[in-house]
């Protein structure tokens, strides 16, 4: 995985994890020392004493050195722990009472403290204390060293106890920074994830400088995304502006182009010149249909995956609509009839309005002359918008087909049109959760359902 | 020769191995069932005590066959200590000798729930388990005692030894602590609670006392009216033996009463450990204990009796028994008695 | 009618200006909102055609503008469609309709005339020939005072006779006029209108009269 990609609260917990690991683990490791130390100055300080205690009842004499034990010397070493008790008292290297395997110290001189040390001593590991008393015998000063050794089992178990609490311990603490590190994780990233939320909660023309507060850290982030807001600003307003200055710079000579057209029209009375201007005409009025078009699918496309969120008062729009197509359908001698109830669905206005354009447009150029467009607008679990015509039918072709970008109808190569309209009204649909079909009408014609989800 | 021994110490006996120790009797017990193993047991206590217990053991674990061989304590000591012998389970009263042993490492861990179960003074790690608790006791002739009251403690009895020296004179029995190693055990073990026992072993002095080895004698000797009182003896031996007679009384004294442990270890040179590990769990276990309590006239081992006599003082299980073991402190501690007993 | 044509573009203005002048009516172009406002100042419209996109300023400031001024012609805009709310926007600020460049005349004109018979205009549209006075701008037809109602195909057709009574219009001259460009008619389709309308005309002294081959011309009897 790319390192830069990697969640940034999955970086900040695993390194506050690592860094809470190493703290338990130094934790362990200090408790465990500490703890050893402990529980070996203690056996030290009971050693020393027990072997202290027998040096002082060491006695001199004619006849050699006299050893008597203090019980409570041996006693005491059984009260701290159950463990094993050895001793060896020597005169140079005769011994004499103890158990003379019993090791000396590394270092033979030995002073009035007693040393402490650690050896293998049968099938265990001793702690062995050992001081020197020296003693009058004969009236000549003899050196006794007396050496008292215990196991160091329980010394182990105190060990191996605190070895098990710090563990608890040190693995408490971790947990315990896990838990924090967390919670850490999610206050540090809490204004990123705020912040996210509040741009992306916004509208698809919402295109303000972000204003919301940040931490320090996030500030030159939000420059940036502000900067860049800007630019896209700012190539919208051109391409708007582009769009509209190349729209206005085509459609006005088209415009031209046509009016003189009609006039020749008017003036001419060769049969031939009438069919070329019959043809320009044609030519002009399908190139602008297309640019219509054009321009209506370009806008669902880009507003598709960011709809506006309103109130859409389909009664009115159809109405709006039907009114502007009036003129055009009385051209023809068609009638307009609508049958509405009032219904309001949620989504995008302008989407919903290029759709019902399109259709509306659809069914006044395939309507013979005469005839009747029946638009009608009903509840009936979602909005159905119903368009139909009396026109030619769809001629055996299924709504997906005709719904194609590009697809025309089969039979409706002398009728102007880029075959686009369809398409659009299909993708507004989709875009809105809705569905559109085209079905064939008893009678003949086509009807045409729109039918989008209920606010 | 075994009083030389000891008086020795520690040092020659751990050089000296003297050939095999000496054994009193061995004793075979076949198997119940189809012959198996063998479980072989070292034990100072006479094989008709502790018969019934290893044959509901055998009854309870049919195929193992059983030898138990029985010695004198120095003798199973030495056994093991200069021999390293092949026993799977060594049983003896001498508490400071079995606490020698596990303290030199002779002893196997054994771990099972019944001996992890018994209380911090019965036994000693995983090594050392006691099994019975047998009180020290004073055993005295109220007839022979006539009109003077019996001692509750030893301030009472160096009393009434003083008030009537002319009826006690050569009619007091207790042990020889340079004979016997129960002798030395239960007087070291009274110099350690008191120092009133140096004022008896003066009055006793003056008072030609007998000095025996073993419990029994002093209890026939009691019973035959050679005695008047013997100090130190064996509360479970003298219970029993004296229970059909009115005249003679145990006494366990109240200022204390010294509480022997018998225990057993399994020695590192056992050939079956398991055995001598399910033996000794036998022992403590419910059915092991009524046994011994009922069948061997041993008092198992048990809390809440202690806890009921304040009076008793079980012998600690730890190295302050290895203390009297030292070669110096125990010619000493003779010397000492030596002293004592012949001041006049 | 008198038309105020506001459209910057000389090429397109002109030839609006012409074609609209082939249906007999008057029209003042303006290249600017100055001049239109000049042109407002000295004379009175029937109907204003107002472009969007003009050197001195937006269409629909002007529109806003007027509109409050309290100025009430009739203003029908000629968008370039730029964007799909541009038709709301004008409708919302004053319009009366609009069309899109490039615009069908028939259709400006029938956008024109349902404008003006919204806002019930003045009744000099009212053409008489023998016995039958024509209102196109109800596409009423009245016969010796009995009301007659005319399709939209006949009006036109009754429309494209009674601009030159007497004079011959080709069969192709007519079908130009009466049909879409789009659609695809024969020459034939024309008889039914005329049939029609002969019926219409019935009693009114006038008669459409059939020059076989050529065309056809309104007569009085």
């Amino acid at each position: 995985m790319n390192r830069a990609s990697v969640s940034l609260r999955l970086r900040l917990v695993l390194q506050l994890l690592g860094i809470a690991a190493v703290l338990a683990i130094v934790l362990y490791f200090t408790v465990r020392t500490v703890a050893d130390e402990a529980a070996e100055a203690t056996q030290d300080g009971v050693l020393g004493a027990a072997t202290l205690a027998i040096s002082e009842s060491l006695q001199g004499g004619d006849d050699g050195v006299n050893v008597d034990l203090p019980y409570e010397a041996f006693s005491i070493l059984g009260s701290i722990s159950a463990d094993r008790v050895f001793y060896r008292i020597t005169t140079g290297d005769d011994t004499l009472t103890g158990y003379p395997d019993l090791p000396q110290p590394p270092k033979t001189d030995a002073a009035a403290a007693p040393v402490f040390y650690t050896m293998p001593y049968r099938d265990t590991e001793v702690r062995i204390a050992a001081v020197v008393r020296t003693v009058l015998v004969a009236r000549k000063p003899v050196p006794v060293m007396v050496m008292v050794a215990q196991t160091r089992q329980g010394q182990e178990a105190i060990a191996q106890s605190v070895a098990q609490r710090a563990a608890a311990i040190g693995l408490g603490s971790f947990v315990l920074a896990a838990a924090l590190s967390l919670l850490t994780a999610g206050n540090v990233l809490g204004p990123i994830n705020r912040l996210a939320d509040a741009v992306g909660r916004r509208g698809p023309q919402d295109l303000r400088a972000v204003d919301h507060p940040t931490p320090v850290e996030l500030r030159p982030l939000i420059t940036a995304l502000n900067g860049f807001i800007a630019r896209l600003r700012g190539a919208l307003s051109r391409t708007e502006t582009f769009i509209a200055e190349a729209a206005h710079h085509i459609r006005t000579p088209l415009a031209t182009v046509r009016a003189r057209a009609e006039i020749a029209l008017r003036q001419s009375n060769s049969e031939e010149t009438r069919e070329t201007l019959r043809a320009v005409i044609r030519a002009v009025e399908e190139s602008s249909r297309s640019a219509g078009q054009l321009l209506d699918h370009a806008t669902v496309v880009a507003r598709s995956d960011r709809l506006a969120d309103e109130a859409v008062d389909l009664a009115r729009l159809i109405a709006a609509q039907s009114e502007a197509f009036a003129p055009t359908a009385d051209l023809k001698d068609l009638t307009i009839r609508m049958s509405v109830e009032p219904v309001v669905v949620q989504g995008d206005r302008a989407l919903i309005e290029a759709a019902l354009r399109n259709l509306i447009d659809n069914a006044v150029k395939y309507s013979p002359p005469e005839t009747t467009v029946e638009l009608t607008l009903r509840r009936d679990g979602a909005a159905v918008v119903e368009v139909a015509d009396r026109g030619r039918g769809l001629g055996g072709q299924g709504t997906s087909r005709l719904t194609k970008r590009f697809a025309r109808g089969e039979n409706a190569s002398d009728v102007i049109g880029s075959g686009l309209g369809l398409t659009i009204v299909s993708e507004v649909a989709a875009a809105h959760g809705g569905r559109f079909e085209i079905v064939d009408r008893e009678g003949g014609g086509t009807c045409a359902r729109l039918l989008l989800p209920l606010a | 020769m075994r009083a030389f021994v000891v008086a020795l110490g520690l040092i020659l006996l751990l050089g000296s191995v003297a050939g095999g120790f000496t054994v009193e009797e061995e004793v075979l017990f076949p198997p119940a069932g189809q012959p198996g193993r063998e479980l072989s047991i070292l034990s100072t206590t006479d094989t008709d005590v502790m018969r019934p217990v290893i044959e509901a053991f055998q009854a309870a674990n049919p195929g193992i066959a059983i030898s138990y061989t029985v010695a004198n304590s120095q003798e199973v000591y030495a056994a093991i200590n200069d021999e390293g012998k092949a026993f799977d389970l060594v049983i003896s009263s001498a508490m400071d000798l079995q606490m020698k042993l596990a303290n030199d490492g002779f002893a196997a861990p054994v771990r099972s729930a019944l001996s992890e179960a018994l209380p911090g003074w019965a036994r000693w790690q995983d090594r050392l388990f006691a099994f019975a608790q047998e009180n020290v006791v004073l055993i005295v002739s109220r007839k022979a005692l006539g009109a003077h009251q019996l001692p509750q403690t030893r301030r009472d009895l160096i009393e009434l030894l003083r008030d009537d020296p002319g009826l006690f004179r050569g009619r007091i029995g207790t042990y020889d602590p340079a004979r016997s190693g129960a002798g030395y055990l239960f007087a070291t073990q009274d110099v350690r609670q008191s120092d009133s026992f140096w004022r008896l072993a003066e009055v006793l002095g003056g008072l030609s006392p007998r000095l025996y080895t073993s419990s029994n004698e002093m209890i026939s000797d009691l019973k035959h009216g050679r005695l008047v009182l013997a100090y130190n003896v064996l509360g479970s031996y003298a219970g029993p033996r004296l229970a059909d007679n009115k005249d003679d009384v145990v006494v366990e004294l109240e200022d204390y009463t010294l509480t022997l442990l018998r225990t057993g270890l399994v020695p590192r040179t056992a050939r079956h450990p398991e055995l001598g590990g399910a033996f000794l769990d036998f022992l403590l276990s419910p059915n092991g204990r009524q046994l011994i309590r009922e069948k061997a006239g041993l008092p198992p081992i048990d809390g809440a009796a202690l806890f009921a006599s304040p009076h008793l003082r079980p012998m600690r299980l730890d190295p302050g028994l290895l203390v009297f073991l030292d070669a110096f402190k125990r010619k000493a501690f003779l010397d000492e008695w030596e002293s004592a007993l012949n001041r006049k | 009618m008198r038309f105020l044509l506001v459209e910057d573009n000389p090429d397109l203005s002109q030839s609006v200006a012409e074609r609209l002048r082939l249906d007999g009516h008057a029209v003042d172009p303006a290249g600017t909102l100055a001049e239109a406002l000049d042109c407002l100042a000295a004379a009175s419209y029937d109907l204003i055609l107002l472009d969007i996109s003009l050197p001195d300023g937006d269409g629909r400031d002007f529109l806003r503008q007027e509109r409050r001024r309290g100025r009430d012609t009739p203003i029908i805009v000629m968008t370039a469609r730029a964007e799909v709310s541009d038709r709301v926007n004008v409708l919302d600020l004053g319009a009366d309709d609009y069309v899109t460049k490039p615009f069908d005349f028939s259709e400006l004109e029938a956008r024109c005339r349902a404008v003006l018979r919204r806002r019930g205009a003045a009744l000099q549209t009212v053409q008489q020939f023998a016995g039958l006075v024509f209102n196109p701008l109800n596409a009423s037809l009245s016969v010796g005072g009995e009301e007659r109602e005319l399709r939209n195909r006949e009006l036109r057709l009754l429309e494209i006779l009674i601009a030159a009574p007497e004079r011959i219009h080709s069969k192709a001259q007519i079908c130009d006029r009466l049909f879409s460009y789009a659609e695809s008619v024969t020459d034939n389709a024309i008889e039914v209108y005329v049939a029609r309308l002969r019926k219409k005309l019935e009693g009114s002294g006038a008669r459409i009269d059939t020059i076989r081959g050529v065309g056809y011309r309104l007569i009085a009897e």
